[in-house]
């Protein structure tokens, strides 16, 4: 395999030849560098996706950081070359590197790999493909590194539990550390991978595919996950940090323009508000704030490393952050001057955030965004987001009269029990927002509609229900095109095909990794991009794994259903989702627990950390 | 108000990094170093920065030219210590001038450039000559350039075989006309010279800029 010299010779001679060369050349601003020889752990994070989009991921900043600061590790980044890229690097030999120095993946230690979504899968092979690493965790062994994932994706572990050495369920701030240390302490022995690999199911938040076998009843549902060794624990808990530690201010600069160019900091994790379709708002608990001052503080530091134009406040909720008010003002004095833009998404649909973006610059320029999700009284009541048609329009009249031209709605279709009437709801909702618009500003005012497909995930109290059929979803879509076809009004939707398989992998099994082989085999990979997405192939190496798809997207399940991800607990227990799911059904709302707790089981497994925090930054109530 | 001239060198690390990313770059580090950049109106107002000539993505240069305006009247030296540890890796500042405001902007003084050619795969000497010399002794080399038909020999001024690196590689140099209108590409003429992309190293090496005062001269 070529070394780090003879790949930087060879790209020498390819990146002239390539798209946007500055991809694959590392050397920005605030890279990390550090002596290969004189580092004892080498960990290459990895995003499974272009430069452009993973270069900005957050999750992968806060732990490049931490890692960093260790002088034992040197932790260097990696990402998917694009398919000009790749196929020069294929034919030249040149094995996947890791930017800062060039050096094969398979050199690493440790590769962390981050799962925020599961179209992500077929690029995560590809990308060990690329780099020489084996793709079946058990066929690698003590010369090969230690492949570990963590995101979104990894708390429903199992599609890809054959290709992953171990999953970090939760937030990896801290157990980031721990399987160092761990890592380092086995090198130190000497002894096989497999040790190894039981030494890692210790830790909590670790979870092994290895170390469990799946049991099937005959009718292909699950029986149970059955540990193979003591070391491995009947239920992975995820881990969380009690307060969240001061943000990552060395943010890397790229050289090249990339999607998202900005000083992004997360101002709260978590959110109480319920929604039941939320994968987010359910696995994210408890909700932890951080205080107004650290966040300016990180904004300043971080603009001055950076020379970053705009600024991104992050947050699964903004309203609900307790100090909103104060946070705005703060930024808008401090910040509005220097030419600087700010963003804040994910505001509640109400007045007051007119007022809060009223006082960030340039606010205006972007279109004012807000999220429905549904336009009938009674499909609010079974998702739980709750806005009434009436403080809607309030809104919007007030957005298209105080500067904005341009709203963009998100609506979702697909939530359990709906039908067309309800979807005919939201293009009603939809027409009469534009008249509002119309009203206040005339023809200068637009909307924007992105309607995309709900998709049941798992740990949310919707992962009992079976989806919309494409024909379903089809259906609903051609009515919505049908009706929105006006001047000012913009329609987006999310292809079927695209859902269908989200909806597979994410309910997935153990047994669907077998599909994810097969159709990366095929060709299949960037499947988040329309260029590549390819259903055939998917539907294909479905059908070549023995997989039935409808068997994980429409199949209602009973309650007593073993789910392929019962094993990974998220801190809310199974009991409160059941009861969630059953209040759906009745049509009754869950008010934001802000306000009253419905003992969710955070509190109970995370009783010692709450313990130990602060009320103010922990926004379940407090225990003895 | 003042408008400074900054000489700089663009590196390795930024070879891949074209023209407008490069504006960005500059911009940010401004920014970083706490330079009170002027911006224009209207809008969407820009910082106000000239590039005296645009750097194709692929090569390095010992000899850019950036001029840009700031709002307060700083010297010299104050401007250069708080660029300095601004700068990304790849820039590099080599000088810093106050510039008259009413100069006519930099990119229509330009006049000429100069490039280093460095050939990383061997090439007998006398090919190389030789085919510098064909270059040279034609009328006119007639080629396309994004759909559009021009004559590149008219723009090459000099072309000459250099001293091998200390690598023994061939290098030579070519000065190309840079103004308005009438622009030789390096690349251009690499590949007039039967020279594939990626086996040669370019860096650029002069900017030859008109004198203000009496622009019809070349300085």
């Amino acid at each position: 395999m070529l070394n780090h010299l003879e790949i930087n010779n060879k790209l020498e001679r390819i990146l002239i030849n390539v798209e946007r060369p500055g991809r694959y050349t590392g050397g920005e601003l605030n890279e990390v560098l550090k002596s290969w020889e004189d580092t004892q752990t080498h960990v290459a994070l990895v995003f499974p996706e272009i430069y452009d989009i993973g270069l900005s991921n957050l999750g992968i900043t806060v732990l490049y950081d931490l890692l960093n600061k260790r002088k034992d590790v040197w932790a260097q980044r990696a990402y998917l070359p694009w398919v000009d890229m790749e196929a020069a690097l294929r034919q030249a030999n040149i094995p996947l590197y890791a930017l800062e120095s060039k050096r094969p993946l398979s050199e690493f230690d440790i590769i962390g790999i981050s799962l925020p979504y599961e179209t992500l899968y077929t690029n995560t092979l590809n990308m060990l493909d690329l780099a020489q690493i084996p793709l079946f965790s058990a066929n690698r062994d003590d010369n090969h590194p230690l492949v570990i994932a963590g995101g979104h994706a990894a708390y429903n572990p199992e599609p890809m539990a054959d290709f992953i050495d171990a999953f970090a369920i939760g937030e990896g701030e801290e157990v980031i550390y721990d399987i160092v240390n761990v890592f380092q302490a086995w090198k130190e022995r000497g002894e096989p991978r497999a040790r190894l690999l039981k030494d890692l199911s210790g830790i909590p938040g670790v979870y092994v595919p290895a170390l469990y076998q799946p049991v099937y009843l005959s009718d292909g549902r699950i029986a149970e996950y059955k540990p193979l060794v003591p070391e491995a624990p009947h239920q992975v808990v995820k881990r969380i940090v009690a307060e969240l530690p001061p943000p990552p201010t060395h943010l890397i600069v790229p050289s090249i323009d990339i999607v998202h160019n900005r000083v992004a900091v997360e101002i709260m994790r978590g959110c109480t508000r319920g929604c039941r379709f939320c994968h987010a708002g359910m696995v994210n608990r408890p909700v932890r704030e951080r205080p107004v001052e650290q966040v300016i503080s990180a904004i300043e530091e971080s603009l001055k490393n950076t020379g970053y134009e705009e600024i991104a406040l992050l947050s699964l909720s903004s309203s609900d952050y307790t100090n909103i008010l104060e946070l705005v003002e703060k930024v808008s004095e401090r910040f509005n001057s220097q030419h600087l833009k700010t963003s804040l998404p994910s505001l509640r649909i109400e007045s007051f955030s007119i007022d809060l973006m009223e006082l960030l610059r340039d606010s205006r320029s972007g279109g004012f965004t807000l999220a429905p999700e549904a336009a009938s009284e009674k499909m609010r009541n079974i998702i739980n987001k709750p806005i009434a048609t009436q403080q809607l329009l309030e809104t919007v009249r007030a957005i298209y009269s105080r500067g904005w031209t341009t709203i963009k709605l998100y609506f979702m279709i697909g939530h359990p029990s709906e039908t067309l009437e309800d979807v005919q709801a939201i293009a009603d909702l939809c027409k009469a927002v534009l008249e509002e618009g119309r009203k206040a500003i005339g023809r200068k005012a637009k909307l924007h509609a992105g309607v995309s497909t709900f998709v049941p995930k798992p740990h949310t109290p919707f992962q009992w229900v079976s989806g919309d059929t494409m024909e379903e979803i089809r259906a609903k879509q051609d009515l919505l095109r049908k009706q929105l076809r006006a001047p000012g009004l913009k329609l987006n939707w999310s292809d079927p095909r695209d859902t269908m398989l989200e909806a597979v992998l994410t309910r997935g099994d153990r047994r669907v990794g077998a599909a994810i082989y097969g159709a990366w085999k095929n060709g299949a990979k960037f499947d988040a991009w329309r260029e590549f997405f390819n259903y055939d192939t998917w539907l294909a190496a479905f059908e070549h794994a023995g997989i039935d798809p409808a068997f994980y997207t429409h199949r209602q399940r009973d309650l007593d259903e073993v789910f392929p991800w019962d094993h990974i607990n998220i801190g809310v227990s199974k009991s409160f989702l059941i009861k969630d799911y059953q209040w759906s059904l009745q049509g009754k709302l869950r008010p934001d627990c802000r306000d009253h707790c419905y003992a969710c089981g955070i509190l109970s497994t995370f009783a010692e950390s709450r313990k130990n925090t602060p009320a103010e930054s922990w926004k379940c109530p407090e225990v003895a | 108000m003042i408008r400074i001239r900054i000489f700089y060198a663009k590196t390795e690390p930024m070879r891949y990094t074209g023209n407008l990313d490069i504006n960005k770059v500059l911009e940010r580090a401004l920014r970083r170093a706490d330079l009170p950049l002027a911006y224009s109106q209207g809008f969407h107002p820009q910082p106000r920065m000239n590039q005296a000539c645009p750097l194709p993505l692929g090569m390095t240069s010992t000899a850019e030219i950036l001029d840009c305006w700031l709002e307060e009247d700083l010297s010299l030296e104050e401007i250069n210590n708080r660029l300095q540890p601004a700068l990304p890796p790849g820039i590099e500042v080599e000088s810093i001038l106050i510039i008259d405001l009413q100069e006519p902007k930099v990119q229509t003084l330009v006049n000429s450039t100069e490039y280093t050619a460095t050939l990383l795969d061997e090439m007998p000497p006398e090919e190389l000559a030789s085919r510098i010399q064909s270059i040279l002794s034609a009328d006119t080399l007639p080629r396309e350039r994004r759909g559009k038909k021009y004559d590149l020999r008219p723009l090459i001024e000099s072309l000459a075989v250099l001293a091998p690196d200390e690598n023994d590689r061939q290098r030579f140099l070519m000065k190309l006309a840079a103004r308005q209108g009438a622009t030789g590409r390096a690349d251009e003429v690499l590949d007039a010279l039967n020279i594939q992309p990626g086996t040669a190293r370019l860096v650029r090496t002069k900017i030859h800029l008109l004198d203000p005062v009496n622009p019809q001269t070349p300085d």
